[in-house]
């Protein structure tokens, strides 16, 4: 079992902690002029994605957690599982739906995630900042409507609705920021 | 070499670099000619003590750097401390009749490196025999206010005890480990479940989780009568309960500790083996006792206050930087 001292303790470290594994954000040394000394932790749960704050007295030792984030391509799903593989070792995985949180909405098979593992399998996936889809059904705009002021919902191709400007349509390709779910504008086929 | 290749070697190029800035270089030179300014102008002399000694203080918050030191006078060689304060030579300095004393000299503590702690620091450090602790704080006011460049700050004065009792309904004298754990699990100190701590343990994860961050927002704030349990090197006052020890915060950051000093030489001597005892059970090495302070206390050091002075800390605040760093030529991360 590997552990860190809290001497070891930085930003981006990975801790198992109550069962858990965490990222360390922040780590402040605190110590009274003549007292004792003791860490105090910004973390995020990487299972959960919460923040909380934990103080560990200096000089202790915390198990570490065996956390890798990759770059892996996904493949398809089976409906339970979402498959990546490793292009490089063509190693695969698969993430369930906990793992894959919103980036369910988002994924196209071949696109490269990065995909953070514990002791080997995904807990995290998340999917790139920017995705190409296409709308597979919207409402015919007004014509004439080119200011995309109001907007209208659309659906893409993945199940994922976004709000798109009046004039895009049915069939066509659309930018998304898949961190904030926005519609970015349209993409025209090469 | 180009920008664009400097960018790119970063972390190999940039740790030459000074963490200071020249204007942090600048405001340390000009505060320590104010500091040395009001010192001469009020009779104070300039000393210099040995950094390197072959005892060191035995406070078990504490552990010292050494050094290893063979030649003429130890011949089969010895082990030196780098010293965590003057206090021991200067205190031998006023028992040989120096009068009032200051030095500004780096003090070392191993173990100590973060936003606010390097393992190597600047210290301020005075004492004035014949001076009671009331004029001692206003003289440390005083030169807070000259090197935070606010001559108007306002200055409070609380109890050590008092904020504990107003911060936390808690009584530091009775309260007994596991009410002082319970306070810190009913405060959401994350992490307090699984620990083992002394009461001074648990009193110093309170005090500086939940008291010091707010100490002294716009003020000078002294916090007064430590728990004669944590009273270092100050008398005990009266009651018993309390020691004549005070410490200074400004925007949360511990800055200064001071005391009525300890001068009776039996006291000192009981404190040196209860320490070492301490150190014992927790594991850390015994410190050898300096006799020499002892023999000095025995010859009769008169009546004294004294207080050392984080410097750049003081630096910190009087620029508004957060990491010690920014204040430092070449912080341990640089040197």
């Amino acid at each position: 079992m590997a552990t860190y001292s809290t001497n070891e303790f930085r930003g981006g470290l990975k801790l198992l902690l109550d069962g858990d594994p965490c990222t360390i954000i922040e780590n402040e040394f605190v110590k009274p002029g003549k007292g004792q000394a003791f860490n105090r932790v910004r973390i995020r749960n990487l299972k959960t994605g919460r923040v909380l704050e934990k103080t560990f007295r200096s000089g202790e030792t915390v198990e570490a957690a065996d956390v890798v984030d990759r770059d892996l391509q996904y493949l398809y799903s089976d409906g339970e599982f979402w498959h990546f593989m490793d292009t490089d070792t063509f190693e695969q995985v698969q993430a369930d739906a906990n793992a894959m949180g919103e980036s369910i909405k988002w994924l196209k098979e071949q696109d490269l995630c990065m995909v953070t593992l514990w002791n080997g399998s995904p807990i995290a996936v998340e999917a790139p900042n920017f995705v190409i889809l296409e709308i597979t059904e919207t409402d015919p705009g007004v014509k004439g409507d080119t200011s995309g002021g109001g907007g209208k919902p659309a659906t893409l191709e993945t199940g994922a609705v976004v709000r798109v400007p009046l004039f895009v349509q049915t069939g066509e390709k659309i930018k998304v920021d898949t961190r904030t779910g926005d519609y970015v504008s349209r993409v025209k086929d090469e | 070499m180009s920008a664009g290749s400097r960018t790119s070697r970063d972390p190999l190029d940039s740790d030459w670099h000074p963490g200071a800035g020249l204007a942090a270089l600048r405001a340390r030179a000009a505060m320590l000619a104010d500091l040395r300014a009001h010192f001469a102008a009020s009779g104070v002399l300039e000393v210099e003590t040995p950094l390197a000694c072959s005892t060191a203080g035995t406070d078990p918050a504490l552990q010292p750097l050494t050094a290893q030191y063979k030649g003429p006078i130890y011949p089969s060689g010895t082990r030196l401390y780098l010293q965590t304060s003057p206090e021991f030579a200067m205190k031998r300095l006023l028992a040989a009749g120096s009068g009032p004393i200051f030095q500004i000299c780096k003090a070392f503590r191993d173990g100590e490196a973060g936003r606010l702690h390097n393992p190597e620091f600047s210290i301020l450090e005075w004492y004035r025999p014949g001076v009671g602790v009331a004029d001692l704080i206003t003289e440390v006011a005083t030169l807070a206010r000259l090197c935070l460049i606010q001559p108007a700050l306002a200055v409070e004065y609380v109890p050590y005890a008092m904020l504990f009792r107003r911060e936390l309904d808690l009584d530091v004298f009775t309260a007994d480990p596991d009410v002082l754990k319970a306070a810190a699990l009913d405060h959401n100190i994350l992490g307090a479940e699984g620990m083992d701590l002394t009461r001074d343990g648990w009193l110093d994860l309170l005090f500086s989780h939940l008291i010091q961050p707010a100490l002294g927002q716009s003020a000078l704030c002294f916090v007064t009568d430590y728990p004669a349990s944590q009273a270092a090197l100050a008398r005990l006052n009266a009651d018993g309960r309390t020691a004549a020890r005070f410490e200074l915060f400004h925007q949360g950051l511990e800055l200064a500790n001071g005391f009525d000093e300890l001068v009776d030489p039996d006291e000192q001597a009981a404190r040196f083996e209860s320490d070492n005892c301490q150190r014992r059970s927790a594991g850390q090495e015994p410190i050898k006792i300096d006799r020499r302070l002892l023999a000095a206390l025995q010859q009769g050091m008169p009546a004294t206050c004294g207080v050392a002075v984080g410097l750049d800390r003081l630096l910190m605040l009087r620029l508004g930087v957060r990491d010690i760093d920014e204040v430092l030529s070449f912080s341990l991360q640089r040197c």
